[in-house]
């Protein structure tokens, strides 16, 4: 019987048991070694549970560092689903080793991709490869996936955003405006930026005011811009990563398609899941540009910016790192430029920030879980979060990503803060502060 | 058994609907269409009947914008076969959409068919009876719960105020359906791509007729019949003292 | 020609609304095309002739007491054929869906649906469909008849379509009935928790609640205001609020003093079972919803914004 283990991150070689003799008498180089009655040469069970289940996961493509964990359970330590619940992947994988299945089961989707457990893991079990491909699975074979994501699935393949709201009214919060933003898809003419405005800016509310207060800031820099209008659809990222990879596929070759009708230099976004859907994935599928979250955008111009922030905001400030700017794609800084350039703010970091952000609990699908989420967890990840910036003495929260502003504010309520702390994305505070 | 289910495409009500020139027409330039609801929830009955005690599901849809899309998503769901019927213009009356689903229902010998109670088009009459009327079937509508009983089917109709009569009606038969089970399932757009690669949709020529009756005026029903716009919810509480429940 | 033939509806023993409110649209139509007004009842009893005294005459076929399509359908076809009316009028309900596009096939007649509204001018009938979810109107011309009309409960009065004074009766052979459907049995609504019949104020949602969770808002706005909470048909099918709580043609018809629609885009089977509510105030994100046809008052504006304000005030 041979164990090879290889101490790198390749993937170990599973110990292989030889079927085994039992013999009443051995004797080795003259050495008697016969068996006893209480010494059995014989296969010694490691578990007494069906490894189908563990290995059914690892089957799927994308799966297979579910299989390396050796438990050491440093990612139960940073889950922000454990931190109000019972989750993490120590635990998935122990459930699986012990037969429980994955696929049809609410522990699939309680998952928000933050990336904490990933960021720690000695293995490399990679929860942001795992759970897509496993959701993708369930999806396809309709197994129990919650009512709540199966709408949104549908709202967005039907209408192209998650809200079901007709594609010709992307363009209605900018009617409001007392300048014209240049709209390519009923007037195309090349431009520097092409900001994608993303679906929680056009149709939520509070995405409104965030949208507004962009296209304000733009245009007080002289930054040359235009919008794809109508022509925008989701990003996908999200959907892609709650088990649709063909409905990411369907919106990323009709953005990509939208994309390469126009002339620009770079594409700037206002959310950080579709930073990483354009910057990493969009690639795959043959649209490759340069693009910027709109923090990176005006970091990049801040002393074009700076001069412009004529009103103060003396408010102590504090900021959530989103998941996909932050630890997904590395962006810690430019948001922290920004807020740092504004007159009169105190600013002050909560206790988990940068690296250790505390997911707000939108991502990987989980901005539309939330009454499914309800049953598994304690109190809401964002109501978690906002207790954490009540509790560091801020009166503003300030966010970068439009699911934030929606999570935070609803948690404010929820939380009975309301009145002790205000969310704001940054792009609001630099609008107000340019008077 | 077999069962038969029509498909109808029709604007999507989520949009603005604009009139044509003509004025007695609408607008389809750039108009969004979609599955008739209520048929998605034919279509899931059909499939849970399939399901429950093994059928044949052949989804029906006439050539037109949507055509594709809806029996791809039928293929997609469970439906065994998906035929597109050519012929006649897809957002044609019911009239000439029954014409021409006909022609292509009888040779397929179905003991059911199911189809939506109604859709927002349904001008001269619904689909389900102008259906059976040409098959020279029975048709029952506003049916929830479908249950087969031998070569009958158990049914039950919905009237008002809650009220449901119980039916036993001998196969072949055409249901007009209210409501499936439970809301129609989803098809994942990773399934309808595969399906899109793997399957071949049936074709079928037939005929549609002129609709008995024309159309001589669309328009939006008249405005400002003292709906009164308010502004805050302030407004709305004083509309609600005057009225005396507050 | 030129009478008007109304297919009366009866159920669990009793004349539907919609059968005085057809003869009530019958009566003025007969003015226009100069005839008689001529009812259909079938299954029906002595008593419901009696009341069908806005009739000239009333043409009766013997059956059995519950409306079956197989047997009705063909008896309508039999009094058509009797009777030769210029028009004739259906209810746009279950019972009539199951009646009018069968003798427009049947006899070839043309047939408009969903009608709020039918007029004889210059020797046509002219129709008016309400169609794509209440968003349009749309006018059908039928032609100097005879013709088929389904029409929609709610656009005359019952009232209307009532006298006193026995009309004259003739009874019609029943059709053959080859027994292809067969009634088993009546199936009655459990009694309520809550009858949304009898409330003064009702707080109704529609699809714009979103999620299920979300009907709280509104539960404590009802329990501010002392109303119940109703619903349209999409919550109900949901599964998120019992069938005694769905207003609208498949459920109940309601009156209360003040209806507060919050989220409903006004379909028109949602409309059938509340637009003889004293106050009707809409609250919709969409400012075409049809809603706001029928309501007193409106707001465009999000239904939770508006219900959060209000219970806060409360």
């Amino acid at each position: 019987m041979t164990l090879v283990f290889e101490h790198s991150m390749k993937r170990p070689q599973r110990a292989r048991h030889t079927s085994s003799v039992q013999k009443e008498s051995a004797i080795v180089d003259g050495i008697d070694i016969s068996g006893h009655w209480n010494k059995m040469y014989a296969p010694r069970e490691i578990t007494a549970y069906d490894p189908g289940a563990l290995d059914r996961v690892t089957a799927i493509p994308g799966a297979e560092s579910m299989g390396w964990c050796y438990q050491c359970g440093k990612c139960i330590g940073v889950c922000p689903v454990d931190n109000v619940g019972d989750y993490g992947p120590r635990k998935l994988f122990r459930k699986l080793q012990m037969g429980q299945d994955l696929i049809n089961n609410p522990d699939l989707w309680q998952c928000t991709t933050c990336m904490n457990c990933l960021r720690v893991c000695p293995k490399e079990v990679d929860m942001i490869k795992i759970m897509p491909a496993v959701r993708a699975q369930a999806v396809l074979d309709g197994t129990n996936v919650p009512q709540e994501l199966q709408d949104m699935f549908r709202n967005v393949a039907e209408y192209g955003n998650p809200m079901g709201e007709s594609a010709r009214k992307r363009v209605r919060w900018a009617k409001d405006l007392d300048f014209e933003v240049k709209d390519l898809s009923k007037a195309p003419q090349p431009v520097e930026t092409l900001w994608f405005v993303g679906d929680y800016y056009a149709y939520h509310g509070r995405g409104n005011d965030a949208a507004r207060a962009m296209a304000r800031v733009f245009n007080r820099m002289g930054v040359d811009f235009g919008i794809l209008g109508s022509e925008e659809r989701c990003d996908g990222d999200s959907q892609r990563l709650a088990g649709e990879p063909g409905l990411f596929q369907m919106l990323a070759e009709h953005n990509i398609e939208q994309f390469k009708k126009h002339d620009f230099q770079h594409v700037v976004v206002s959310d950080p899941h579709a930073y990483n859907a354009l910057k990493n994935e969009y690639p795959k599928l043959g649209g490759a540009f340069t693009v910027f979250h709109y923090t990176q955008l005006l970091d990049q111009r801040l002393e074009r910016l700076r001069p412009l922030l004529t009103k103060r905001f003396e408010k102590k400030v504090t900021f959530h790192d989103p998941c996909y700017l932050g630890r997904h794609n590395g962006e810690y800084d430019a948001p922290r430029a920004l807020l740092n350039a504004v007159p009169g703010i105190q600013f002050g970091e909560m206790i988990r920030c940068r690296e250790q952000g505390y997911c707000c609990g939108g991502g990987g699908g989980g901005m539309w879980l939330d009454g499914f989420m309800s049953d598994h967890v304690g109190e809401r990840l964002s109501e978690n979060r906002v207790r954490e910036a009540v509790a560091v003495g801020a009166e503003v929260l300030a966010v970068c990503c439009s699911y934030e502003v929606s999570r935070f504010e609803d948690a404010v309520k929820s939380t009975g803060n309301e009145g002790k702390l205000q969310v704001l994305d940054i792009i609001e505070i630099l609008d107000h502060c340019m008077g | 058994m077999k069962i038969a289910v029509p498909l109808k495409q029709v604007p999507d009500l989520v949009e603005d609907l604009e009139v044509a020139a003509s004025g007695t027409a609408l607008d389809f330039d750039g108009l969004k269409m979609k599955l008739n609801e209520f048929d998605e929830h034919a279509l899931e009955e059909a499939l849970l009947l399939k399901e429950a005690s093994g059928a044949e599901v052949v989804a029906l849809a006439i050539a037109g914008a949507e055509a594709d899309r809806m029996l791809f998503t039928a293929l997609a769901k469970g439906a065994d076969k998906a035929v597109k019927v050519s012929g006649v213009d897809a957002n044609a009356d019911n009239h000439a959409l029954a014409q021409a689903f006909a022609a292509a229902i009888g040779p397929l010998g179905a003991d059911l068919i199911l189809t939506g109670v109604q859709s927002a088009s349904d001008r001269d009459g619904q689909l389900a009876p102008l259906l059976a009327a040409r098959l020279g079937l029975p048709c029952v509508s506003v049916v929830t719960g479908v249950q087969p009983q031998g070569k009958a089917v158990l049914l039950k109709k919905e009237y008002s105020g809650g009220v449901m009569a119980e039916f036993e009606a001998d196969l072949p038969v055409v249901l007009g359906i209210q409501a499936a089970r439970q809301t129609p399932r989803y098809a994942p757009v990773s399934k309808v791509r595969q399906v899109q690669q793997s399957a071949k949709l049936e074709d079928f020529a037939a005929s549609g007729g002129a609709a008995p009756s024309q159309v001589v005026k669309m328009a939006p029903p008249p405005r400002g019949q003292g709906c009164k716009m308010l502004k805050s919810a302030d407004e709305l509480l004083a509309v609600l003292k005057e009225k005396g429940v507050v | 020609m030129g009478d008007i033939l109304v297919v009366a509806e009866h159920l669990n023993g009793a004349l539907a609304d919609i059968t005085f409110e057809m003869l009530a649209h019958a009566k003025t139509l007969a003015g226009q095309t100069q005839g008689q007004v001529v009812a259909l009842l079938v299954g029906g009893s002595g008593e419901m002739t009696g009341q069908l005294g806005a009739a000239a005459k009333v043409l009766t076929v013997a059956a059995d007491g519950n409306f079956n399509p197989a047997l009705h359908a063909p008896a309508l076809q039999t009094a058509v054929d009797a009777a030769k009316p210029q028009v004739v009028l259906v209810g746009s309900t279950s019972m009539g869906m199951d009646l009018a596009s069968a003798l427009a096939a049947a006899r070839n007649l043309p047939l408009a649906a969903y009608c709020t509204q039918v007029t004889a001018q210059g020797g046509k009938i002219l129709a008016t469909s309400q169609l794509y979810g209440g968003k349009l109107l749309v006018t059908s011309d039928l032609g100097a008849g005879p013709c088929v009309a389904a029409m929609l409960p709610g656009y005359a009065s019952a009232d209307a379509g009532k006298a006193a004074g026995s009309p004259a009766s003739e009874a019609l052979p029943a059709p053959a009935d080859p027994g292809k459907v067969r009634f088993k049995r009546l199936i009655l609504p459990e009694k309520a928790d809550v009858d949304i019949q009898a409330q003064d104020v009702l707080v109704a949602i529609g699809r714009g609640i979103g999620k299920k969770e979300d009907i709280a808002v509104a539960e404590e706005l009802a329990k501010a205001l002392g109303a119940a909470v109703a619903a349209s048909r999409p919550i109900i099918d949901a599964g998120w609020l019992p069938k005694a709580r769905q207003v609208g043609k498949s459920g109940l018809k309601v009156k209360p003093k003040v209806y507060l629609a919050l989220g409903i885009s006004g379909a028109p089977e949602h409309i059938e079972g509340m637009k003889g509510a004293g106050t009707i105030i809409a609250v919709n994100t969409d400012k075409n919803a049809p809603i706001f046809d029928v309501a007193h008052y409106g707001m465009v504006s999000d239904l939770f914004d508006v219900c959060e304000a209000l219970t806060d005030k409360l």
